[in-house]
Formats: C-alpha cells, structure tokens, sequence
C-alpha cells in the first residue's frame, strides 16, 4: 500500500520541542525518516545540527537511541554498532547513520568510504543543507556555487559542489537514493524500502536551511520544491543497479520541462550576488545533469555484462 | 655538556663504532630474559636478581609444574594471545610498524575460528578506536592496537572513549613520531596521549605484554576507564622471548563477563554523549544532573582511585598465575639504595644492568621500574623513595622546552615530601637509539660526582646523543 498523509503511522520518534530552528527541514525530515523505522534503531550522529535537534544533557526530544560521536567518526560508528551488535547477538535493530553535508562530503568521507567499501550493514543518510549551518553557515563541499556563505562572503562560492550520491555510487552499494524534505512521504518510502537491504546504504536528502539560505522560514516546503522544478535536485533511486527517478523529478521527467535556475536563486539571499556569468554556468551545470539523469532513467537496466559482449 | 661529552667518550664513541649495535643487542636479550616467568616473578618485592638471565630461565623452566605452557612469543604476539584469551569481540585495527604482526595475528585467529569476534579492518586508526567505542556502547568488549602516527591519529577518540566511560583496550606498540619518519623505539607517542584520560600501563617485557592485557580489562571494567597496555616497539614487539600462556579456563575464572554500564538498545532508549553545558540541569523529572565540569570531575577521580583497583587486580592475578603484580612499579636493589634508578618499560630491565655494574664498584643503587603511568602512584612512590639521595631518571620521550615526563612527575610527586633527593635526568633511547647499560651506568656515575662536586644540573635534562 502506498504511503500517505493519513496512513502514515502515527507513532512520533523525533518528539514536538526541539532546538532546531523555525522552519527546519532537517526536522520534517527526521521526523519521517524515524516512522520509516519503526523506531527499532539506534542512530549515530556526528557533530551537526542534528547534535543541536537531539537537545541537551539531560533532555532529548528523540525517542529512539543515539550515540553522539565527532565530526570524522560517522561511517566508523555504524560500523562499529553494527559489529557490537553482531557480537553480541542482537538482532532485528537497524543502524542509522545521519551526519550533514560537512560530515558527509568532507571530513567524514573518509570514514564512510572505509564502511561502505567494507559493505558494513547500515543505513547512511546525508542530510544536506549546503554548508556548515551548525557552526553559522560556512562553505562545505555541497555548497553551490555563486553561495555567499560565511567563508565566501563575498565573491560567493567559485566552484560546483560533488555528487555524494555518484560517489557512493562508486562504492557498488546496494541501495542509493536522493530526497528531498519538501517530499517527505517520497523519502519515507525510500527508507522503508532500505530497511530490508542488507548492506551500506546510501540517501542524499536536500533539507533547505531558512537563517543559512536567507528565505523566509515559511518557504521551506517551497524551497526544497523548487530545487527539484529547477533541477538543481533529482529525486531518484539506484537499486541493485536500476536507476529510476521519483516523485516530482519523475513528473518532470514526463513533462520534459524544467523551470529556470533563476527562480530558484532569487528566492534566496544567498544568491544575492551572484553574477549573470555564472547563473549561465549554473544553468549549464543543471541541465548537462538533468540530461544524464533522463538518459539513465531512459535504459533503466543495468549495465550489460561486457563479458558476454566480447568477442 | 661536559658530562655528555664524558660520557659519550667513555661509552659511545668508542665502544659504538668499533661493535656497532652487537653488545647493546646481546645485553638486551639477556636482560629481558632476566624476569622471565617461573619462580621468583614477584613484582614489586624488592629481591636481588640474578645477573645471568639465561642461567634462571633455564632453572625456572625446569622448576615449572606440568601445568605451565610455556612459549617463545614476541610481544606481538604475546599480546595478541592477551586479547584472544581476553575473550574480546570486536577488534578493529589499522596496520602500522611495528604493531602490524599483532593486528594480523588477531585477524588470523578471527578467520580461523580460533576467536569468536568481529574484526573489522578499518581504513584508519580513528576509525578503529571510533568502531571500539560504539561496539562497545551496544555491549561488546573491544580491543585496537595501535602505535606512534596511528596513536597520534586516534588522539580525538582517545578523548572520546575516556570521556564516555568505555572499557576499551588498547595495545599501544612504542614507536617515535615523525618528522622525520622512524619507524623505531621510543615512548614519545604513548606519553603525547597522558592526558586523554587512560590507564597507562608500561610492560617490561612479553610475559607482563600478554598479563596486562588480560589485567586491563578487569581494571578498565571495573573502574570504567580505558586502558593502554604499552610495550616497546622491537625491543619487546620483535623480540621472542619464552612466555608463560594460561589456559583459557584459567583466564576466564579471573576476567568475568563485561557487565556495560550503558547499553544503547529501542526497548530502553538514551541518548549517550549530548552536548553538555557547563552547570548542572534538572532532566524533565526535576532532578539536577551533572554538568560537564561533574563528568570531568568523576572521571578524575575514577584515575585517581583507580590505583587501588589496578593493585587489586593485580594480587587476584598473581594468586591464580603466581606472577604477582600487586604494585604500581617493580623495585630491585633498593633496601639500602642510596642512589635510585627510575625507567619504564624495557628501558628499566637495561637500567637493571647498570645498577649491577654500579653495584660491584660499590655504589648502593637501586631500580624502580615504572609499570603503570596513569595513574601516577605519588604516594607509594614517596615511601619507595624516602632513603634516596640521588635519583636518576631515564627517559625515553621529551617534554619538549622541559624535560622527560616521568622525571617530570617524580619531581610533582616529591614536591613538599620528606624526600630531598637530587633529581637528575637523562633522555635516552628516541627514535630506536640503543641505550646501552654502560651508558645508563656512566650517567649515574657523573651524576654521582656532579653531585658531590655541587655541579649538578637540575634545569635541563641530559641528553645520550653525540651533540
């Protein structure tokens, strides 16, 4: 059965009174992303706003279990709860891993590198809001470019961000998807899926960031949608090798048009500088992807074996 | 400088470069094999020892009842038996000089089902101690090892197991710290982590490898502390050596089960490790919790009485394994020492040599070997040092702009005691220096004459290398 507002379990893990800020899409995020579990996990989160969200000693809002560890440990972590639990014949509890784009694409590469090579069994969830917002909002690897951002305050961020998924992708993961929180019931059916896999598995969720992106903090949901009519996002799924775009970037998709990257900077006071130069280099960025992504979507198989291809 | 140069002139220039390196290693295989296990492995009792280690060995191991097992181990691998027979159940561990035997031995035991643990191969030494600490908060009892630039590198989570309170073991193989890179012996990495709040306990040789080991999870558990059991790279970690193995049955009558004081499950969730301010907070029931000074406070203060614990520990051990290590450092020679030789790990049983060439010149000096760093056993060390009028203190690392670290904490020790020693102190050893007995023993002796001769220097410390 599908998902929907009115099915959608009732049981609430992250609990009403945290410390994240108004309008936070982390939270809408998590919040879904706990009901996917059923709340049967035990979470590891590096420093990040999701450090801020699980409250202060000795009060929490989140109703499952946490371990709090640094900024570089994430993928070291899980992998180290998993194999306790192995060890100690605990089974039937799933291992979330959840860090923010600089845990993520930065200095927890590593770690989650090492974990996902070794296809240690958790789920890693990146939740990105294009900088570190924690600290005040300062350039990360996810950041965009043309961000002002508190250590490119003023020509903005020179450079596009990396493609965490792509590069988790490299790993032969299982399962890697894309979300996005203004698309909360897309990203629970995502992580509903991943609880059955066996193995790392990886979702890049897109969570806007109201005092960090300079909106309004009622224009999160618009935001976060906005990124994906644009392009900037793609909600999409590798499964076993099948790539298949979700949600509104499947829509997309059929309708075969996207709307204009400016819509989406001007929205923003982070863009505020940005120059006609690079709107165009953006635009270019989003539209050689989108092509990519519709090409793939097109084969939907996975690559052929190129040893029954030889000669 | 004068002094240095007597020494060197006497010892290094001349004996060094006409037999380049042979007498420093026959010395140490014969002084390591001077404690070896069998009769009379009493620690801390002071005793005269014999000269000849080969002669006791061979005696010891024919006094040995049929229940001994006794084995030519290395360290790494006498540590490595510690583990196993630990019972540990996720080892996480990075390769690097020279613990890398030690690691692979482990791993070897996992895949041949020798070991019923996890070993996960992690892509750094960070990670390693970050998988010990969180297997460890499920409810598994870990073990890494680990050495200089790997140590270095778990530096954050050294903190991190300390401050949560988990019972992580640790073998820390001593290696120098680049730059420039030596891959040899020294203390220098072990003694950069005092204060990331560890037990530090220093082996002697590969028996007390493979005991404390098996010692630091009853400590570490019992007092909730991690524990780091360092031995000297190559000197021990290469060296084989005949260790006393005890039968698994026998371990596990000494080492019960890891009883967690948290244990992360859905059924009963906690959050571990939140942010914590500085001023205690009332929970949601009203009652006032700790703040973060509070959870420093008892961690300080479960390092300063785990000393009691560690003594403890040790008594249980040696009257199940008549191997005694009752005390926080071992003595010899010291009922009538006037001058007082202070070293840790091997560097101490080659301090032992030199106390024996002292010894026969007439000189009543005495060892006390260091066993376990943190905590620092000022006060057992006060009593054990009343007598003393000049205490030489050898050291394998260097505080840098100040002096060796332990001569450092005997100093802090005897501060406002009845002890009124001259404190001398000498860094030797870094970098896989060989530090040979005459050299140790030439120190003493112009410490000796430097005292009498109101010359001695007590600003700086001396340093055995050729500048």
């Amino acid at each position: 059965m599908k998902v929907n507002a009115v099915n959608l379990t009732e049981t609430e893990y992250a609990l009403p009174g945290n410390r994240t800020c108004p309008g936070c899409a982390l939270a809408l995020a998590y919040r879904h992303i706990l009901k996917a579990l059923d709340g049967q996990v035990i979470v590891t989160v590096p420093a990040s706003c999701l450090t801020v969200l699980h409250g202060m000693y000795p009060i929490t809002s989140v109703n499952v279990p946490c371990v709090n560890t640094p900024f570089a440990s994430t993928g070291a972590s899980a992998t180290g709860l998993v194999a306790g639990l192995r060890a100690t014949g605990k089974k039937g509890i799933t291992i979330l891993a959840m860090a923010g784009d600089g845990g993520t694409h930065d200095i927890g590469i590593q770690s989650l590198s090492g974990a996902a090579e070794r296809q240690e069994d958790f789920i890693y969830i990146c939740y990105d809001n294009e900088g570190y917002m924690n600290t005040g909002n300062q350039r990360s690897g996810s950041t965009p470019l043309g961000a002002i951002t508190g250590t490119t305050p003023v020509l903005g961020k020179r450079q596009n961000p990396k493609d965490m998924a792509a590069i988790m992708e490299a790993h032969c993961l299982p399962y890697i998807a894309t979300a996005n929180a203004s698309y909360p019931l897309d990203l629970y059916e995502k992580v509903r899926k991943t609880k059955g896999i066996k193995g790392t598995r990886f979702i890049h969720v897109f969570t806007p960031c109201a005092p960090g992106w300079q909106f309004p903090y009622s224009d999160t949901i618009k935001i976060g949608q906005l990124a994906v009519e644009t392009g900037l996002v793609v909600l999409y799924e590798v499964e076993d090798d099948v790539f298949r775009l979700t949600s509104a970037s499947e829509s997309l998709a059929q309708k075969g048009k996207l709307k204009p990257v400016r819509e989406y900077l001007t929205e923003q006071g982070r863009f505020k500088n940005v120059t006609e130069e690079q709107i165009a280099q953006l635009q270019d960025w989003v539209n050689a992807r989108w092509q990519c992504y519709l090409a793939r979507a097109a084969s939907l198989q996975p690559a052929t074996d190129i040893t029954e291809s030889a000669p | 400088m004068f002094s240095l140069l007597a020494v060197l002139s006497r010892c290094c220039h001349k004996e060094n470069h006409t037999h380049p390196n042979k007498s420093g290693i026959l010395q140490r295989v014969r002084n390591m094999h001077a404690d070896m296990p069998g009769q009379g492995y009493n620690h801390g009792v002071t005793k005269k020892t014999a000269l000849s280690g080969t002669r006791k060995l061979s005696s010891s191991l024919a006094k040995k009842d049929n229940k001994a097992n006794i084995r030519l181990l290395d360290g790494n691998q006498a540590a490595a038996e510690g583990a196993k027979l630990s019972r540990v159940q996720v080892i996480a561990a990075y390769p690097i000089t020279p613990q890398t035997p030690l690691t692979e031995a482990l791993s070897e035991f996992v895949e041949r089902g020798d070991l019923k643990a996890e070993y996960v191969a992690v892509e750094s030494e960070h990670s390693a101690m970050t998988v010990c600490t969180s297997a460890s908060l499920v409810g598994a009892r870990t073990f890494t090892a680990t050495s200089a630039h790997g140590l270095a590198y778990m530096h954050e989570m050294l903190h991190w197991a300390a401050g949560a309170r988990l019972p992580v073991v640790l073998a820390c193989v001593n290696r120098a710290i680049g730059a420039p890179w030596n891959i040899l012996n020294d203390q220098q990495d072990s003694i950069s982590q005092r204060d990331t709040g560890w037990i530090q306990i220093y082996a002697r040789n590969n028996q007390e490898i493979l005991d404390s080991i098996i010692q630091a999870y009853k400590i570490a558990e019992t007092v909730y502390v991690p524990v780091m059991v360092c031995f000297d790279g190559y000197v021990l970690s290469h060296t084989e050596m005949p260790v006393d193995v005890p039968s698994q049955e026998e371990v596990d009558k000494f080492l019960p089960r890891y009883k967690p004081h948290t244990i992360l499950d859905p059924a009963n969730p906690k959050n571990y490790n939140l942010v914590t301010l500085a001023d205690p907070r009332v929970n949601a029931e009203g009652v006032l919790c700790h703040g973060y000074m509070e959870l420093r406070y008892l961690l300080q203060e479960a390092l300063q009485d785990s000393t009691e614990t560690i003594m403890k520990v040790g008594q249980e051990f040696g009257e199940l394994f008549d191997r005694n290590y009752a005390n926080m450092f071992w003595e010899d020679d010291m009922n009538d020492a006037d001058i007082v030789i202070v070293a840790m790990g091997s560097l101490a049983m080659e301090a032992k040599v030199a106390v024996d060439m002292l010894r026969e010149e007439g000189h009543k000096v005495g060892i006390l070997g260091l066993r376990v760093f943190r905590p620092f056993p000022k006060a057992a060390l006060v009593k054990a040092l009343e007598k003393a009028q000049l205490i030489a203190v050898f050291d394998k690392n260097i505080s840098y702009g100040s002096e060796g670290a332990t001569c450092s904490e005997i100093k802090a020790a005897l501060y406002g005691s009845q002890v009124k020693a001259a404190i001398r102190n000498f860094i030797v050893g870094l970098g896989g220096r060989d530090v040979k007995a005459r050299e140790l023993a030439d120190a003493v002796r112009e410490a000796i004459t430097s005292l009498k001769t109101g010359a001695l220097n007590i600003e700086h410390p001396e340093w055995i290398c050729y500048i």
